[in-house]
């Protein structure tokens, strides 16, 4: 085949398979071999051998039934994580989009505020969270104290806060959930520093005209943020959403235990068995959450 | 025919007036209560290792001092440095995740380019499965992986030419170089994202005239595409540094006797209660213990000077990365 011969369009088309190549061999040696690997693992009983190959058993859906109902933690961990995220992802998003609306206004010092506001996706990583945690275990010998310790630190008496919202007449689920909401209000802070970029963007790429018209009409900033800010990120809160749920999950304990169970109990096919019950529980939510969301969600073209 | 009473409209639209100067007020002490707590408890958990840094041991037993250190010390720092044999580490970890960095943007950019601007068959089922990569969980693939690279061969040329298995690429660098070349390391598919919906938006006029003027496709992404896609670039630099620089998972899974900063960090406080008694020139052995409160210091202050290559880096790009994100077109 003649490279000269080929019409510009062919042309074009080749360049852009050479531009992806490196991604395309990357995908096909890295991604998707390792991938229906782990399938035929999760099937197998997988011993390594000494010298570095491994030898595979097939056993069938042992692996898989070992997960479910043999293995005594497993279960828990998964369904334990999966509430975590029911519960985290509503207020991250909020407090994400809230905090980009925040964001967006000018005021004096916002450079500074967006500067300190984004540090958290710097900071939050495994490593030093996990340290934090054990330095803080080191100081009182037990974690139930450190735990304790660390909600005295806040300084913020709960009980109040609950009286107060059932004194004006709130259902008891909620203030359930607005004092845990204000309780985390660090973890929370640190796991949406990528979300509040994500909406901040959005917010920069509202026409500016569509406020004017609003603001001429008399609309007040409520009516504003209802009527047109809301509906113009609506198609980011899927992507935010998606988003904050692979994130809970890469950093549940989930993942921690289908370490844990290759690595130091050497089971490899349980293992891989696991994980592919927690792709199907992740794939599963999201199918759901996405069918939700974008009969919801409102498309500007 | 009734006249309308100007009189009252024009108090009415006054008193509206007034009412939303007052809501407006308010809604902007309330702004400020809100960022400024909020800043406060993002820097409080960094002020107060700051000032555990400083310390000296005595003055953590004086309830009376808040913050600021009475006995201002540097032998926490000095300590902790020598537990984390912190300069020779550092080194190690910023050349290795500035490496592992250089590699992620050259490949997820030409793979970002080549999704925006040509057309191939089977573009979208390849794009489909970019963001398959994102969502599969890292667990998933990481036996496989790990099997992969105790024995790293292609396609089997090694084992034809030596009749060996493979290298093993356990604790070396190289696993995570080789991810990050070939644009599948860590969280590559949200950086092809992030240059694809980029490129996206460039007008297409630019690369016309650049085609017109004779340059070829790939002059045309060096000299044109990259240099006008330094938003994107600076977002995906800076993201794929500090997660690298964080990442445990990989660095377990790869490297777990390499030296690097998110693996020391992580075992930080096992480690200074092992040598710190030898440090501190107590004796060695199982039953020298040292002050836990002092070990806690330590560890503190190791966290803050693992975190503060980190936090100087941010100082500075801070304002390109803030305003580069809002312009890169995460959005699309």
């Amino acid at each position: 085949m003649n490279i000269r011969r080929l019409t510009l369009t062919q042309k074009r088309s080749l360049l852009g398979v050479v531009f992806i190549l490196p991604w395309l061999l990357g995908f096909v040696f890295l991604f998707a071999t390792p991938l229906f690997q782990s399938i035929h693992f999760s099937f197998s009983n997988l011993k390594i051998a000494p010298g570095g190959g491994y030898t595979l058993d097939f056993i069938g859906w042992g692996n898989f039934k070992n997960a479910l109902s043999v293995d005594p933690n497993f279960n828990r961990i998964l369904t334990q994580s999966l509430s975590e995220m029911a519960w985290n992802v509503p207020m991250i998003l909020f407090f994400s989009l809230f905090t980009a609306t925040l964001l967006n206004t000018k005021f004096v010092g916002r450079p500074f505020a967006r500067a300190v506001f984004f540090l958290p996706v710097i900071l939050a990583s495994g490593a030093i969270a996990a340290a934090q945690t054990s330095g803080l275990i080191q100081l009182t010998g037990s974690s139930e104290v450190a735990k304790e310790l660390g909600q005295q630190q806040n300084g913020f008496d709960p009980l109040s806060l609950a009286f107060t919202l059932s004194d004006a007449g709130m259902p008891m689920w909620f203030i359930d959930y607005i004092i845990s909401a204000v309780q985390r209000i660090y973890e929370i802070i640190k796991s949406s520093g990528v979300q509040i970029l994500i909406f901040l963007a959005a917010l920069q790429s509202v026409p500016i005209s569509m406020y004017e018209v609003a603001k001429m009409e008399g609309a007040t900033a409520y009516e504003t943020f209802w009527k047109i800010t809301f509906p113009m990120v609506s198609p980011l809160i899927l992507t935010n959403i998606i988003y904050t749920i692979i994130d809970s999950f890469t950093n549940s304990q989930v993942t921690t235990t289908i370490y844990n169970t290759a690595f130091q109990a050497q089971n490899f096919g349980l293992s891989a068995a696991m994980s592919w019950i927690y792709t199907a529980v992740i794939s599963v939510v999201l199918i759901i959450v996405g069918i939700l969301v974008s009969r919801k969600v409102f498309y500007y073209n | 025919m009734k006249v309308p009473d100007l009189q009252s409209e024009a108090v009415l639209i006054q008193m509206q007036k007034a009412r939303n100067k007052s809501v407006s007020l308010l809604w902007l002490i309330f702004r400020y209560i809100l960022i400024i707590g909020i800043s406060f408890i993002i820097l409080y958990p960094i002020l107060q290792q700051l000032s555990v840094a400083f310390k000296d041991k005595m003055d953590i037993y004086n309830p009376t001092i808040y913050m600021i250190p009475v006995h201002f010390t540097m032998e926490n720092v000095r300590y902790a440095m020598a537990v984390l044999n912190y300069w020779p580490l550092l080194k190690n970890t910023l050349l290795f995740a500035a490496s592992t960095t250089f590699l992620q943007a050259a490949s997820c950019s030409l793979a970002g380019y080549g999704f925006a601007r040509f057309n191939f068959p089977g573009k979208n089922i390849l794009f489909t499965l970019v963001v398959l990569t994102i969502l599969i969980p890292t667990s998933t693939l990481m036996v496989p992986m790990y099997i992969h690279f105790r024995a790293f061969d292609i396609l089997g040329i090694i084992h034809l030419a030596t009749g060996k298995e493979g290298i093993n690429m356990l604790n070396t660098y190289g696993p995570s170089l080789i991810t990050a070349a070939f644009a599948n390391g860590l969280k590559s598919g949200l950086y092809i994202y992030i240059f694809r919906q980029f490129f996206r938006g460039m007008p297409a006029e630019i690369e016309e005239a650049a085609l017109i003027d004779g340059a070829g496709g790939i002059r045309t992404f060096f000299t044109i595409m990259l240099p006008n896609a330094i938003p994107p670039l600076i977002t995906v630099i800076l993201f794929a540094f500090v997660w690298q620089y964080n990442d445990i998972f990989y660095a377990s899974l790869f490297n777990s006797a390499s030296d690097l900063m998110s693996i020391k960090v992580s075992s930080l406080p096992a480690d200074v209660n092992q040598y710190l008694p030898g440090i501190m020139g107590i004796g060695t052995g199982t039953n020298v213990k040292v002050d836990p409160n002092q070990v806690s210091m330590i560890v503190d202050t190791g966290i803050l000077l693992a975190i503060s290559p980190l936090i100087a880096m941010y100082l500075f790009v801070q304002r390109f990365f803030v305003e580069s994100v809002e312009r890169s077109g995460v959005v699309g």
